[in-house]
């Protein structure tokens, strides 16, 4: 049952339908295994921008604090989209290449453990 | 012929069951619209037990009296500017959390209880639920009050009501206590009646209460005792509620036993703030959020539903993951604060060296090798001169609207997530736990109002992240939230104990 009303038929207010972003796109992006970011972050996005322009503005401003940023090898990291393996494109468009509205984009950098080597 | 005076049976039964009337006229469905739409069957209302057998001229006087000695104890408090007695200026902090994260809910508690009181058919569970509702505007009164004093000598408190409504980790509490009001009232009550009230409250009120005893904080204490003979009777009457359904019909067992995982779930989830509480915000330490899951959980919860087992209740669901996270959680929420120090509400810090072994010694399979890290990173980056707060914003589960921050306990180091898709809308979790709760019910959480998402909404003002914390949530930036080194209120209280 989708919910428990006192009114059959009742259907709840969609909070967060990508009409709400003003022509932007909610995307989440996290980097695997690296604590010192508590959570994966959420960034409104064109859904126009290619994969490239995500590596070279945001990924900055997600994780440039990190003292591993400079070393990440973008060429080696692993990358998940929405939970399956995933190869971006990097002149692609977010659209083009499946990463919709609320759509998670993970990466994990195998050469990279983590400040101490602990996951951080 | 002068009146005789009513024997204390009469007087009970005149002023509670009494008061019930039969409807020879009008549809009684129509009277009680909420009783049947979630499923749960009543046979016989006359099998309530009364809880406990309070009459409203004996509640008003019990409670009247109590009221006399705290606010006595108060104004001494005020008097002899108490707040000079507590251990420092982090304790405060604390109760930051506490007026602006649980007072508000005692509130929710009180207009829940009003509702439920009025919408049972059966006049046992109206009255006893009326008096817990009047309880409850109480705590939040004398919840206020108490803390009035401290308002008026640190940052932090004075809004205290609008941010309970807007800021972002306040909507985790907020939404919980929105979720079980907007629940049917035997949801309702195996909720908070239960589930809160009996099963998890100790694990809410002893922490705090203990944690003001331990750090010289006489007004909460004193308000903590005011409130313990109300919160007995509330346990007895979470536990009558169950008791009552499971006896009614065999049918209400499974619908009991869906809501009981899904409230200890939510109900662990937000206790998650007690345990970073317990474990890193109270300078001298009660024990640690382990032991404490360990005493009220495990022990106290696990002989209770051995007592249900003859009902064909079990543990709830997930309780075995809960036991794990219980070596993570409170490391996980305070680096999400410290690390959103600039957003929150309240002063982070880290820990002091002492603390850090203490908490290695409470936490020996877990913190040295995964959280002490995260410390020592923090201190190098402040010896830097360049304290860590965190860049952007984090994603929320949907469910509990936590920051996506715990981890799976199979890899620690790794976040926990998980999503549904939904009338072709993605939606994401911290847990199992929260993914469940959606996929039954996916029509009410997708009304989730999220903050970061919000925020991105443009619907909290803005643009820029200091514009919603000064003009949305009300906050002074730049002496309410920050780390405590060099805050006004580390700057006074140094002034007021002649420290250089």
């Amino acid at each position: 049952m989708p919910v428990y009303a006192l009114n059959p038929g009742y259907k709840g207010e969609r909070m967060d339908r990508v009409e709400n972003f003003h022509g932007n796109q909610l995307v989440y992006v996290g980097w695997d295994e690296h604590r010192m970011f508590c959570a994966a972050k959420a960034f409104p996005l064109p859904p126009s921008m290619p994969f490239a322009a995500v590596i070279e503005n945001i990924m900055p401003e997600a994780f440039g604090q990190h003292p591993e940023f400079s070393q990440i090898n973008w060429e080696t990291a692993e990358w998940l989209l929405d939970g399956e393996p995933f190869k971006p494109q990097l002149e692609a468009s977010l659209e083009a290449q499946g990463v919709g509205h609320k759509s998670m984009v993970r990466f994990k950098t195998p050469e990279l453990q983590g400040y101490q080597n602990a996951g951080v | 012929m002068a009146a005789k005076k009513l024997n204390i049976k009469d007087k009970y039964r005149l002023l509670t069951r009494d008061l019930d009337w039969d409807f020879s006229y009008e549809d009684r469905k129509q009277a009680f619209p909420y009783e049947e739409f979630e499923g749960i069957k009543i046979t016989d209302w006359n099998k309530w037990e009364d809880p406990f057998r309070l009459t409203m001229d004996s509640y008003w006087k019990y409670q009247a009296e109590k009221e006399k000695k705290l606010y006595a104890i108060f104004d001494a408090f005020s008097q002899n500017n108490g707040h000079l007695n507590v251990v420092d200026s982090r304790y405060v902090n604390a109760l930051k959390l506490f007026l602006t994260g649980v007072s508000p809910l005692e509130y929710q508690a009180y207009q829940g209880f009003a509702h439920v009181g009025r919408q049972f058919g059966g006049v046992g569970a109206r009255v006893a639920c009326q008096m817990q509702s009047l309880d409850e505007l109480r705590h939040v009164q004398t919840q206020i009050h108490a803390m009035s004093h401290y308002n008026k000598f640190f940052d932090g408190f004075q809004e205290f009501s609008h941010m309970h409504d807007r800021v972002w980790y306040l909507s985790v509490p907020r939404s919980f206590f929105c979720d079980a009001r907007s629940a049917g009232p035997f949801e309702f009550m195996v909720a908070i009646g239960f589930s809160f009230e009996y099963v998890l409250t100790n694990l809410l009120f002893v922490p705090f209460m203990s944690g003001a005893a331990h750090n010289g904080d006489m007004a909460t204490v004193t308000f903590g005792f005011s409130a313990q003979s109300d919160e007995a009777r509330h346990m007895t009457l979470g536990l009558e509620v169950i008791k009552f359904l499971l006896e009614q019909h065999e049918d209400n067992v499974p619908i009991v036993q869906k809501w009981i995982d899904k409230w200890f779930w939510r109900g662990t989830r937000l206790l998650t703030i007690v345990a970073m509480m317990m474990d890193y915000m109270l300078p001298n330490k009660v024990m640690s959020w382990k032991e404490a899951w360990e005493v009220y959980f495990e022990e106290a919860g696990g002989a209770l539903f051995k007592d249900l087992a003859r009902y064909g209740i079990r543990m709830p669901k997930y309780a075995e993951t809960i036991e794990k996270e219980k070596e993570h959680i409170s490391h996980q929420a305070w680096w999400t604060f410290y690390t959103h120090g600039h957003a929150a509400g309240f002063h982070t810090w880290i820990p002091s060296d002492k603390e850090l072994d203490w908490l290695s010694a409470q936490y020996p399979d877990t913190f040295d090798k995964y959280y002490r890290p995260l410390w020592e990173l923090a201190k190098e980056q402040e010896a830097k001169g360049e304290r860590f707060y965190t860049s952007g914003l984090p994603q929320l589960c949907q469910t509990c609207q936590i920051p996506m921050l715990f981890t799976e306990m199979d890899n620690p180091n790794q976040n926990s997530m998980r999503d549904s898709v939904f009338e072709d809308e993605r939606y994401h979790f911290c847990s199992d736990g929260c993914k469940d709760i959606f996929d039954e019910e996916p029509e009410k959480y997708v009304q989730s109002w999220l903050p970061v998402h919000q925020i991105f909404q443009g619907n909290c003002g803005g643009p820029g992240v200091e514009d919603v914390l000064s003009d949305y949530y009300k906050m002074n930036v730049g002496v309410d939230n920050m780390d405590i080194k060099g805050s006004p209120d580390e700057k006074r209280w140094n002034e007021w104990k002649g420290i250089a």
